[in-house]
């Protein structure tokens, strides 16, 4: 059985995800359906069904500190698969936000880090910009030589590139980020 | 047949063979694939993660660009191909996302650009009847895992893209260039997708089971679509032989690489050089039978 402590931020979580994502989260039968398919279920402490559960019956901000929200791998097997036609996988992405958004302490395995430094480099180049962004990545984590092994073999197979790709329109990227970053927080 | 075909920023780098081998075999069939000018990132993942609006604003620049060029929109990269259906399926459904967008861009832009994989391109606008024709080395009953993954065929009510649980355009193209397709049951599970950097343990754990099943249903290697997929799978097989002591060494082939080996095309310029675990004994297979004729 799943029971939820009520705290402060009890009951004001699932109005948010609901707008942010879509999802009508009180139609979850708790078939499970959705955890059964989850790839990294097996892996994590908490499943998607146990989200949505503990969602829809008033979880806090305790909730943004699952280990699941950084290791969902966003495949959206969840969502393709639910009878009931609630897109998990959205309610997932709504969670991370919150959880970026109000400093959740646990943020598993690097994932913002990683996704901090991929977007950066389209901010600034318009295109992904590998070694920009996993030497942006790897300053961050401190694990400087994990995987390196790897690249002089990548750059040999040109798997890789030196320097960035010009060729994209930077100047509308930088305009879209610069939006993003005026809106960001107005919704949370 | 002419169609804009945006390449993704893979195709710069990890996925450059898969760019190459679109290119080569699009030439063989008369498919023109034109680069729509000044493309920029779709956000892949990382921007879903992060911010709903700019998920869909990032894919909006490069639709408009498309729609300025009257043409449809032709995705080789899986991840690319999935967050401009999205795009188009948030901005046409959604009037306030739309706003958003339309005021980052600069452009009224409704969602109307029509996104195609390039794969769906090769069975509708191709056909299998030309693409058997074109075959000029058969690929001799090579035993061809095909795997999908996740984000060519969901979220299924947006992308459309074949059966969501059991596709088969993968194994219709092997099929027509001689290859066996083999049955397997993990044709759309998933590789880790962009969690390769930083949660390494869940995609070592995830690609070392799509590994060993490709591996006991007989396959001599594995066809994807997906730069993402590729990578994983491919890139990850040193670490899974480090740390469970599973030596796999199964080839992981774009599926435009092995339609261009049954065209005829030079294993070089289809960029199988460039694959990490050795493609030798695929090519060697081919060879062997192709000669013995």
């Amino acid at each position: 059985m799943i029971t939820i402590k009520k705290t402060k931020t009890s009951d004001e979580l699932k109005g948010i995800v609901e707008k942010l994502s879509g999802a009508d989260l009180s139609v979850c039968l708790q078939c499970r359906k959705c955890s059964s398919g989850c790839p990294v279920g097996k892996l994590t402490k908490s499943r998607p069904s146990e989200i949505m559960r503990r969602l829809h019956l008033g979880a806090g901000n305790e909730l943004l500190e699952s280990d699941i929200l950084w290791m969902c791998v966003s495949c959206e097997t969840c969502s393709a698969r639910c009878p009931m036609g609630i897109d998990v996988a959205a309610v997932m992405d709504a969670l991370r936000k919150l959880a970026l958004a109000r400093g959740a302490s646990k943020q598993e395995g690097n994932v913002p880090l990683f996704n901090k430094a991929f977007l950066k480099t389209v901010q600034i180049f318009g295109r992904t910009y590998e070694i920009a962004m996993i030497v942006a990545y790897k300053l961050g984590t401190g694990k400087l030589m994990n995987d390196m092994g790897k690249f002089p073999t990548m750059l040999k197979k040109g798997k890789i590139s030196l320097l960035p790709s010009l060729g994209g329109d930077r100047k509308t990227v930088r305009r879209i980020f610069k939006k993003a970053k005026q809106s960001k927080g107005a919704k949370v | 047949m002419r169609y804009a075909y945006y390449p993704g920023c893979s195709a710069e780098s990890t996925a450059r063979d898969m760019h190459q081998s679109t290119l080569a075999i699009a030439g063989v069939l008369g498919v023109e694939l034109v680069e729509p000018k000044g493309w920029t990132c779709c956000g892949a993942t990382a921007g879903h993660q992060t911010d709903r609006i700019l998920a869909a604003t990032l894919p909006a620049v490069n639709l408009v660009k498309v729609r300025d060029m009257g043409l449809e929109c032709i995705v080789n990269c899986a991840a690319c191909y999935n967050r401009m259906k999205m795009a188009n399926h948030e901005i046409s459904t959604d009037s306030e996302i739309r706003r958003s967008v339309n005021d980052a861009i600069g452009r009224d832009y409704d969602g109307c650009v029509k996104v195609r994989h390039f794969i769906e391109v090769l069975l509708e606008d191709v056909g299998l009847d030309t693409i058997g024709r074109a075959v000029k080395r058969s690929l001799n009953r090579l035993k061809v895992a095909c795997y999908y993954g996740c984000l060519l065929v969901r979220p299924p009510k947006v992308v459309r893209f074949d059966d969501p649980e059991n596709p088969t355009s993968l194994d219709r193209l092997v099929t027509a260039i001689g290859g066996e397709s083999v049955d397997w049951p993990y044709k759309v599970e998933c590789c880790g997708g962009g969690l390769s950097l930083s949660r390494t343990d869940v995609v070592v754990s995830l690609t070392d089971s799509i590994l060993g099943m490709a591996k006991s249903a007989g396959a001599d290697c594995i066809a994807v679509s997906c730069p993402m997929c590729q990578v994983n799978l491919d890139l990850r097989q040193q670490d899974i032989k480090k740390q469970t002591g599973r030596d796999y060494q199964m080839p992981i082939v774009y599926i435009t690489q092995l339609l261009g080996l049954g065209f005829g095309i030079s294993p070089a310029k289809l960029g199988f050089n460039k694959l990490m675990i050795s493609p030798s004994h695929v090519l060697e297979k081919m060879e062997a039978s192709n000669d013995g004729k």
